[in-house]
């Protein structure tokens, strides 16, 4: 192409969201990004119509999580920005890289209260990475270059760029940055030796170390690396409920989940510890509970991309600053060094662990009424589907269960909603899963509240082949509060029943969406409607699982409780040996 | 030990900026004690000098957070001892026949300006570090302050660069 020709502001940002090798993206035209849907007709990007502009946010996150790429969502001024907000907040929350891409009023015409105007650059800035309001046309190839610059590469990020209409339909030229450099934005990717050194000395001294991962490890594609430094150092892995996936569940050294649904023997072995070396994650409060009495015999190494993560809940012992596939590159030769000098015994840190992990496994009670019990269904479906599926959940207590009961052996097989806990994430996100991931099955894994939030993405689903499966494990509640308010409140369950069972007919209603809807009410018919999803693969396909509805969540740290509170059954806490504690 | 901290920032020089330092501070709990910002040498870059109270919050996190954002190109705490600190006051205070020459004394005094005089007030212009102004307004506070305006601290650290061995001179 002519370097001189003269193109619209539109036509420019659609070459440059291909330059930046954008295939596919999620939106709603309006008035005020019209001018981009005109030339985005004819780009060889795809464009997947959604049914609500929270959808296309939750679409681009779940395609970011699957595949590593940036997503990408569109929408246009005024309220189509703002129903971005949430899956913005939401992808910040848990370092997801999207760019979203925002229509704003003529620029004559910001500050003036105009039609659909909203200050989306303003409103989106405490949720962003970063974000950009263009009024030059000029300008579009360099922000579109630098918003995926920004969103891809450090701790990655959402990045909103807001252009507004006169900016589109004005003329400018073309001209793609082949690099982008930020004086203000330089990501350090290689750790300080001397931190190496001093981490590796840690190890060597600790005879109760646990490595504490989280979903820095995927962000990083380091997972390969994680399983050589776990199998050098043969401590014990816990995984957060955003690294699930990042080290193999069926692994001898995990201990499985912490935090405030964790295994009991994930909790207490971070409790017991004499060292955590922290891998991209945060020690975020659903990990730590009371942090005061969160590992208190412990030293920490942290090692993050984000510096401003270090020191910010915990004082550290260690900052390993920089790509975790790096950091673990550098430690591995300098543990060996050090291991040939001293390689600490682990024998008996290990017998604790196993005797936590041996007598308090994760399990469920068969409710006694014959109903069917929500963990047995989740769990079916992880062993019927397999470990190659990707598993996306809603929030509340069918998260906590498919985190727990489903099983997972890969990265970016398990998505959810951790920081942020955006109740509606699981549909819109398992459909921008399948679409950067089409030959895999993708299950929503959903709560009968957060279906009712974002279903009506089952019409994209249906309209635009993206075949995924649901499974809506139906309490007809809104569960987690419920339980909650069965544990603190009295059991006055003041507005969490949502009379769902058959209001609306879940069934019915993928039905009316172009889906497939299955309902399934006992326990022996499960196995067959799993295998009947299985089997459809022209179509989403929706089972309205029909589940008891006091099946509460354990293990359980109360909110604002110490770790070492744990209650493993209701009224039932682990008896600790007395040395222990 | 105070709380107070001088933080000297460099930021560019783009619209929004202000609005992203001060919706961190916000968020974050940070207090800010006081705030200037103003051009540099380089026109595409501006200075902010943030005086904070850190109570509550490790340096290290405002910090770190603040070099966060895109926009902002450097951050670093100033201590008052290698830099230069001032503020800029005004204040218009209360004059009679009696007291006029006192107060002109006092403005002789701690080196300030006499910038406007009335019949019965004058304003007076003071610059200097934060004990400088608050005892040229102790001193002045009997004869009757009845108004006064005064600037977010401003500094620059001492030498010629950072790290460099330049000349280090203090006339305070």
């Amino acid at each position: 192409m002519n370097m001189t020709e003269k193109i619209t502001g539109a036509q420019s940002l659609v070459k440059a969201l291909e330059h930046a090798g954008v295939d596919v993206m999620f939106g709603i035209p309006g008035g005020a990004i019209l001018p981009a849907y005109d030339p985005i007709f004819d780009s060889k990007i795809r464009h997947i119509l959604v049914r609500h502009e929270q959808g296309a946010g939750h679409a681009a996150t779940g395609y970011a999580q699957a595949t590593g790429r940036v997503g990408v969502c569109i929408a246009t001024s005024g309220p189509g920005a703002t129903n971005l907000v949430t899956p913005l907040a939401d992808a910040q929350m848990d370092s997801v890289p999207i760019v979203a891409i925002t229509g704003q009023v003529a620029s004559h015409a910001i500050g003036t209260d105009a039609f659909q105007e909203a200050d989306i650059r303003g409103i989106t800035m405490p949720v962003t990475k970063h974000n950009f309001l263009i009024t030059n046309p000029d300008d579009i190839p360099h922000a579109i270059a630098a918003a995926f610059h920004i969103a891809g590469t450090g701790r990655p990020g959402a990045v909103l760029v807001d252009i507004s209409k006169d900016a589109l339909t004005n003329m400018t030229t073309f001209k793609w940055p082949e690099k982008i450099s930020l004086a203000g934005y330089n990501p350090v990717m290689d750790p300080n030796d001397a931190a190496i050194k001093e981490a590796a000395k840690l190890i060597a001294q600790s005879t109760s170390p646990v490595l504490y991962v989280g979903g820095g490890i995927i962000k990083a594609n380091a997972s390969k690396q994680l399983m050589k430094l776990a199998e050098l150092t043969g401590a014990p892995v816990v995984t957060t409920l955003m690294a699930r996936g990042a080290f193999p569940d069926s692994h001898q050294q995990h201990l499985g989940m912490p935090g405030m649904h964790g295994t009991v023997a994930a909790v207490t072995a971070l409790q017991k510890a004499d060292l955590l070396i922290t891998l991209g994650a945060r020690f975020d409060d659903r990990v730590t509970g009371k942090i005061s009495s969160f590992a208190p015999h412990a030293k920490i190494i942290h090692a993050d991309i984000d510096p401003a993560e270090i020191g910010k809940v915990r004082a550290v012992d260690v900052a390993l600053i920089g790509d975790l596939k790096h950091t673990i590159k550098a430690l591995l030769p300098e543990l060996e060094s050090v291991f040939k000098k001293n390689k600490p015994d682990l024998t008996q840190w290990w017998a604790s662990c196993s005797e936590w992990r041996s007598k308090y496994p994760l399990g469920y009670d068969q409710p006694s009424d014959g109903s069917l019990s929500p963990q047995y269904v989740i769990e079916r479906i992880g062993k019927i589907s397999g470990p190659d599926s990707i598993y996306v959940a809603g929030v509340g207590q069918h998260q906590m269960w498919a985190s727990q009961f489903v099983g997972y052996e890969n990265p970016r097989t398990w998505l959810n909603s951790g920081g942020l806990g955006t109740m509606g994430y699981a549909v819109p996100a398992a459909m921008g899963a399948k679409v950067g991931a089409p030959d895999t099955v993708v299950w929503a894994i959903d709560g009968d509240g957060c279906f009712q939030m974002t279903n009506q993405e089952l019409v994209t689903c249906a309209l635009n082949g993206i075949p995924i499966k649901v499974a809506i494990i139906n309490n007809e509640s809104l569960g987690m509060v419920r339980q909650w308010q069965t544990l603190f409140y009295n059991e006055r369950f003041s507005n969490t029943d949502l009379h769902s069972k058959r209001i609306p007919d879940f069934a019915k209603l993928a039905e009316a969406m172009g889906c497939v809807g299955l309902r399934c009410e006992k326990k022996e018919d499960v196995d067959r409607v799993i295998k009947e999803a299985m089997e459809i693969n022209d179509r989403p396909v929706v089972i309205d699982f029909n589940v008891h509805r006091d099946a509460m969540v354990w293990p359980m740290v109360a909110a604002g409780a110490s770790n070492d509170d744990i209650v493993v059954a209701k009224s039932m806490a682990p008896v600790w040996d007395s040395q222990e504690l | 030990m105070s709380n107070q901290r001088t933080l000297s920032v460099l930021v560019e020089n783009s619209p929004g900026v202000l609005a992203r330092i001060a919706a961190l501070f916000s968020r974050r709990g940070y207090n800010i004690d006081s705030l200037a910002v103003g051009p540099t040498e380089d026109p595409n870059i501006s200075r902010m000098t943030i005086v904070i109270d850190i109570q509550g919050h490790a340096l290290e996190q405002v910090i770190a957070q603040t070099d966060k954002l895109i926009n902002v190109l450097s951050i670093v705490e100033l201590d008052p001892i290698a830099s230069v600190q001032r503020e800029l006051l005004l204040v218009k205070v209360t004059t009679t026949a009696q007291t006029r020459s006192q107060v002109l004394e006092t403005v002789q005094l701690f080196r300030a300006k006499v910038v406007d005089v009335a019949k019965d007030a004058v304003t007076i212009e003071a610059t200097g570090n934060s004990e400088k102004i608050h005892a040229l307004l102790r001193v002045l506070e009997p004869y009757g302050i009845k108004e006064l305006v005064q600037s977010g601290l401003v500094a620059m650290e001492r030498g010629l660069k950072p790290g460099s061995t330049g000349n280090t001179s203090s006339n305070d």
